[in-house]
């Protein structure tokens, strides 16, 4: 059996519902096992071990009266440094907001909450979300736990790693590209975005609005399932949230649906910029599926390659939009500099943002500047409605997408620091997903020969996250890649 | 967008209200043409008659029922976020002379 922290929640529901364990005793493995690890791993920008211990207590006491909440109660989930949790510290990896403290719960922490898990520390991430590396967080660079020289991806960077570390039992980040399946990939974890609009983004300090989702990082689908489950919902805080919509009982739907489906690859992802390890890996997976009695229809999603530079505009116009809060007036860094209104400004905002997110600012604010706006922001858009047909028409055909997740495995740190082009890239499978609003997961397939994870990503039909789920576990039960654990 | 453009990083920093030192406008602009360089890719496609998409669902205006007030937090609880607040006021460097 594995050391506690580094079991599923489907099996530590199990023991905690039969009184084996005690949310405490769990509580304190995971705190134990990250004062152990998190200096070589450095995911937690901070934890509160006491606070986490009284809320296991509490999950104690309802479990004894009989009145355990879910199968999510009394299990440590980790929280990306982007999401508002009631009197910690938020802190978006930025000196920005440094010494912000958030006086309310984001919609998803809260929900989490009421299902009864533990929340569990703070982790970080590229600068407001920023990133494929978490190399640009303004406080420390978060390590890959099967190679602590390579990057752990980005920018959930913090939360996959300590999820893989078995400093969690589960984690959530946030995927505006990829931000939660290229690092979920990299670091041999499950890794999940739903559909726009499944869960609510109040809490959630905004990078790129119209990509934004929230999402579960998990050791197996059935447990990703399980938070996604508890976070869904329409918000009335968030008008941009949906009802829940198609098959929502997930934990039915990983045991009832077998196949075999009809599954999509798209040629434009094996080719230019991809590993030959990745793409001798995922053409084993697709193998897999196809000795399974999966037919597999060769696809094509013409617009892919365009994917990159549509969101690069979309992405920043927005970003330069949503980060013009940041003035040093009412809670984020002041420059002491500061003079006059004006240089409260810049002042402020050239001290606290860091060069990633100057860079996006100021290049966002350059494609709606007068005189660009048509010739990129709209153009982008434009080019983003046919990226989200070519998904529709593949969908006609069939169930589901299969993908690389990342077309590289885990790179060293400082490989594309000064290369910010390079680094862009590192997202290219990922991102026409955010742009289509789509649902996708990575679950882990199998290792390199120098023993880094790679992800196989399976793209879903809008609000068809049962189908997905399905798909991605069907896999998981095909092998073992997901009980595999780093050497710390 | 036909030719590379050559982004005027003191102008558009400006737009932004960031300040930037001479050795990260000199960073960031050769960085910024690349970038802007590799987005002509979009020209490549025909997108005549095409609608543009803001956002992967329809998004329509949301109009609330009606606007009650409700709980809130305190004056003192969102002025002592500021760097600087007196008497539930947030302080800042002198507008008008």
């Amino acid at each position: 059996m594995p050391e506690t922290y580094f079991k599923t929640i489907a099996e530590l529901s199990a023991v905690l519902e039969a009184g084996e364990l005690t949310s405490v005793q769990l509580t304190q493995a995971v705190i134990d096992r990250t004062a152990a690890v998190d200096e070589k791993v450095k995911a937690f920008l901070s934890y509160d071990a006491g606070d986490a211990l009284a809320q296991a207590k509490a999950s104690d006491e309802r479990r004894a009266a009989g009145k355990a909440l879910s199968k999510l109660d009394g299990i440590p989930v980790g929280i990306k440094d982007v999401l508002a949790v009631k009197d910690q510290p938020l802190g978006c990896a930025s000196k920005m907001l440094e010494n912000y403290v958030s006086p309310y719960d984001a919609t998803c922490v809260a929900k989490l909450r009421e299902a009864g898990a533990i929340i569990w520390g703070r982790l970080n991430m590229d600068e407001f979300a920023m990133g494929s590396s978490t190399e640009n967080s303004a406080h420390q660079t978060t390590a890959n736990p099967w190679d602590l020289e390579t990057i752990p991806g980005g920018s959930s960077g913090g939360s996959a790693a300590a999820l893989a570390a078995g400093e969690a039992i589960a984690t959530l980040g946030t995927d505006t590209g990829g931000s939660i399946r290229q690092p979920a990939a990299l670091c041999g974890v499950v890794g999940m975005k739903p559909t726009y609009g499944m869960v609510s983004r109040y809490g959630l300090v905004a990078f790129a609005s119209s990509l934004d989702q929230v999402g579960p990082f998990a050791r197996t689908v059935e447990d990703a399932a399980i938070l996604l489950e508890a976070m869904l919902g329409k918000d009335d805080l968030d008008s941009t949230s949906i009802a829940p919509q198609g098959d929502t009982d997930y934990a039915a739907a990983l045991k009832e649906k077998k196949g075999p489906w009809k599954l999509g690859v798209p040629r434009e992802f094996f080719g230019e910029g991809i590993d030959p390890e990745v793409k001798a890996n995922i053409e084993q997976a697709i193998d897999w599926y196809k000795s399974q009695g999966c037919e597999i229809v060769d696809i094509s999603l013409p617009h892919s390659d365009l994917a990159v530079p549509v969101y690069y505009i979309v992405a920043t116009a927005e970003a330069s939009s949503n980060l013009a809060r940041f003035d040093g007036v009412r809670y984020s860094h002041r420059s002491e500099e500061a003079k006059d209104a004006l240089t409260l400004f810049t002042k402020s905002r050239g001290e606290g943002f860091g060069d990633e997110v100057k860079r996006r600012i100021i290049l966002g604010t350059y494609v709606l500047s007068s005189g660009y706006y048509d010739a990129y922001y709209k153009r982008a858009q434009k080019v983003r409605r046919l990226i989200l047909g070519d998904f529709e028409k593949a969908f006609e055909q069939v169930d589901a997408i299969l993908t690389p997740t990342s077309p590289t495995p885990a790179f060293k740190r400082g490989e594309r620091a000064d290369d910010p082009l390079a680094m862009y890239l590192s997202d290219v499978y990922t991102i026409s997903v955010n742009l289509a609003g789509l649902p996708a997961i990575s679950v882990p397939s199998g290792f390199t020969e120098s023993g880094l994870p790679v992800g196989l990503q399976v793209i879903g039909k809008a609000f068809g996250e049962a189908d997905m789920f399905a798909v991605a576990h069907a896999f998981e039960q095909g092998h073992d890649y997901h009980k595999q654990t780093p050497n710390l | 967008m036909s030719e590379t453009p050559h982004i005027d990083i003191d102008y558009v920093a400006n737009l932004a209200r960031i300040e930037l030192s001479d050795q990260e406008k000199k960073k960031l602009g050769g960085q910024l043409d690349d970038i802007l360089g590799y987005f002509e890719k979009l020209n490549s496609v025909n997108v005549d008659g095409v609608e543009p998409l803001a956002h992967a669902h329809a998004v329509n205006n949301i109009w609330r029922e009606g606007d009650e007030p409700g709980p809130t937090y305190s004056p003192e609880v969102l002025t002592g976020m500021a760097p600087e607040s007196r008497d539930n006021q947030v302080v800042v460097p002198k507008v008008v002379e």
